[in-house]
């Protein structure tokens, strides 16, 4: 026996810790999570000993579908308006020499290094009602009063936009810099003006970045439950932070069954991204 | 001579790391055959995009029929290229592909598809028109993206490398249907091609770029057979190249090229005392037991190759100059190596080129 046959054959070794923690951690605590959706709610540690579907009929009820509908419609938006900033700076960047888009890309990457939570109270400072865009509004005479920034539906999805922008830029970029640039030539040379070549064919050659793009900001955009908190003050109830709630009061079975019907409309976006032919790698 | 289809008058272009274009003159008469031949790096590929305008010159005019298209974008000029990947739509298939300028140009569904049909006719691909670019082979992209480019009808057909990713076979057959398609349709073609052979077998004028300049254009005869410099001689076939130092003393007032003490006759006007190279194709070399062409030159026969219906032979004159033969002839066949012979050539068939001690093949 060689030694690469032997070192394949010893390879799952080195796989048996990955295997183990996604069995521990994700698969494991997802039934764990299932089952719970299908219990009774208890007196003491929350959970009772029958099962019911209960839980799931409760989800039905009109205030759980107004948080539903409220979550989802906000995840459409975020990813709309990441799309419509993310697509473009995206391919902008990939026609940047290659200096500037290191650059470029860096920049994208810095905030990486801090904490989201770090990074969205700096959101609140500059939002605040004292604080320096409204100073600087004030002192350019643009408003006479403090605007409210901060607390409003506005506020989140400006914090969503922001914490969840760059993963629509990177496979943006990324199908950009791909494009072979001769086909756009070529358009051209057959007579397409710029908009026309770029409508017929840059855009369908890098509508595969786009779409991982959109499931990239979508699924997450559904459980960004702190930036409601901390930017939005929890007006608008959210999925995730309903969620929340049901935990704190206890109520681990229904806080169960939202989990598993977020879960599920996630896992419906990614099978049908993958049966438009989408890839899993999706960043690079 | 009436006005050319393309002029290019005076261009320079520059993108930043040295010129690539130095003052490139060039006029092309309607139905050329158009070659711009030359090593990578000469500035053929540049000239190409400038013309297509998908690169603007630094300096100088780009004139189509008289009119100056040099700041007009690449969709406002009646020229299309064919680029040297084939650069197909690879989201669309071959009729949309070829159908795709004139959608631009919004000719009724009917007219396209009868348009499209003869480019495929044109290219014998009738019905690929469903297949899809990754479900055709290089020969065929290839001529999917002819068909493109004539489809539109335009003044000109530039086309760059178009076949210098096809194999040795395909490549012999696509030249004779290029040039069949090109007299058929009547369009001007202008050619890039690295290959000398190519650009030999299919142009009706090449133009033999250097350095970002025009080193020397004509018939393919005219660039074969009478050289004008020594990178033209040494880019141009196979050539003995024989560097000597021109003096007088020739019969009836001719010049001799002394090649190392050798005295080669060599008909020209340069100067004598100049340094010049005799350009000497293998096959105008005679030998035998005879004077040849009336030379009294002796050599001796040092190697002899057989190569596909073609005797090569190298002949030693002198101490330390080596000819190559090359000879389909069973006459010259018959002297074994190490025969003494008389060696000669046609004076008329062996151009006198200044020599400026440029590098033969190299790139600026």
């Amino acid at each position: 026996m060689d030694a690469t046959k032997r070192d394949q054959r010893f390879s799952w070794l080195l796989k048996l810790p990955v295997y183990l923690w996604t069995l521990a951690f994700v698969f494991v605590a997802l039934l764990y999570v299932l089952g719970l959706s299908f219990l009774s709610r208890g007196e003491v540690i929350g959970v009772g000993g029958e099962w019911t579907l209960d839980n799931y009929a409760r989800l039905g009820d009109p205030s759980y579908l107004r948080v539903l509908m409220q979550s989802l419609r906000l995840a459409v938006v975020t990813t709309l308006i990441c799309a419509a900033v993310g697509y473009p700076f995206g391919y902008l960047t990939a026609r940047l020499g290659r200096t500037a888009r290191s650059v470029v890309l860096l920049l994208l990457i810095v905030p990486f290094w801090t904490n989201a939570l770090i990074r969205i109270y700096g959101w609140r400072i500059l939002l605040m009602s004292n604080g320096p865009l409204n100073n600087l509004l004030l002192a350019l005479g643009s408003i006479s009063e403090p605007l409210k920034l901060l607390y409003t539906d506005g506020a989140v999805l400006l914090g969503m936009v922001y914490a969840l922008v760059p993963f629509m830029i990177l496979p943006a970029f990324s199908t950009v810099d791909k494009l072979d640039f001769s086909v756009v030539e070529a358009a051209r040379d057959l007579g397409a003006g710029p908009l026309y070549a770029f409508l017929t064919v840059t855009v369908p050659l890098t509508l595969s970045g786009l779409a991982a793009g959109c499931v990239l900001v979508f699924i997450p955009s559904m459980g960004l439950f702190f930036l409601n908190d901390l930017l939005g003050g929890s007006k608008t109830v959210l999925a995730g932070g309903l969620i929340q709630q049901l935990i704190n009061s206890r109520d681990l079975p229904m806080a169960s069954a939202l989990s598993v019907l977020m879960l599920s409309i996630t896992g419906a976006v990614i099978v049908v991204y993958r049966r438009l032919g989408g890839t899993s790698d999706m960043m690079f | 001579m009436s006005e050319p289809m393309l002029r290019l008058e005076g261009l320079c272009k520059d993108f930043g790391e040295g010129p690539v274009l130095k003052n490139l003159n060039l006029d092309v008469q309607a139905g050329e055959f158009l070659t711009l031949l030359g090593p990578s790096g000469c500035g053929k590929t540049t000239t190409l995009r400038i013309i297509a305008g998908l690169e603007r010159p630094t300096a100088g005019r780009v004139y189509l029929e008289g009119a100056d298209v040099t700041r007009l974008p690449p969709e406002k000029r009646q020229v299309n290229t064919v680029f040297q990947n084939y650069a197909l739509f690879p989201h669309m298939n071959v009729f949309q592909n070829i159908a795709y300028g004139l959608r631009v140009l919004r000719v009724s569904r009917r007219e396209q598809k009868e348009r499209v049909m003869a480019a495929l006719k044109l290219v014998r691909l009738e019905g690929y028109e469903k297949r899809m670019p990754t479900q055709l082979s290089g020969g065929q992209r290839q001529r999917v993206a002819i068909a493109r480019a004539v489809v539109l009808r335009p003044k000109v057909l530039l086309l760059d490398e178009p076949l210098g990713a096809l194999d040795l076979k395909l490549r012999q057959e696509m030249q004779g249907e290029l040039k069949q398609l090109q007299s058929e349709l009547g369009i001007t073609f202008i050619y890039i091609t690295h290959d000398q052979e190519e650009a030999l077998n299919m142009s009706s004028r090449i133009v033999i770029m250097r350095g970002g300049q025009v080193e020397q254009t004509g018939t393919p005869e005219e660039v074969y057979e009478h050289p004008k410099t020594l990178f033209a001689a040494d880019f141009i076939g196979q050539s003995n190249l024989l560097h000597g130092v021109l003096e007088a003393g020739g019969e009836d007032g001719s010049l001799l090229l002394n090649v190392q003490g050798e005295r080669l006759p060599a008909l020209c006007d340069l100067p004598v005392g100049s340094r010049a190279a005799l350009c000497l194709r293998p096959q105008r070399v005679r030998y035998g037991t005879e004077p040849q062409h009336g030379m009294a030159l002796r050599g001796v026969i040092c190697a002899k190759e057989y190569a596909g219906g073609m005797q090569h032979t190298k002949i030693r004159l002198g101490d330390r100059l080596t000819l190559n033969a090359v000879s389909q002839s069973a006459e010259m066949d018959r002297y074994p190596v190490g025969s003494e012979v008389y060696v000669g050539w046609s004076k008329r068939h062996a151009p006198v080129v200044p020599d400026d001690g440029s590098l033969p093949g190299e790139a600026v």
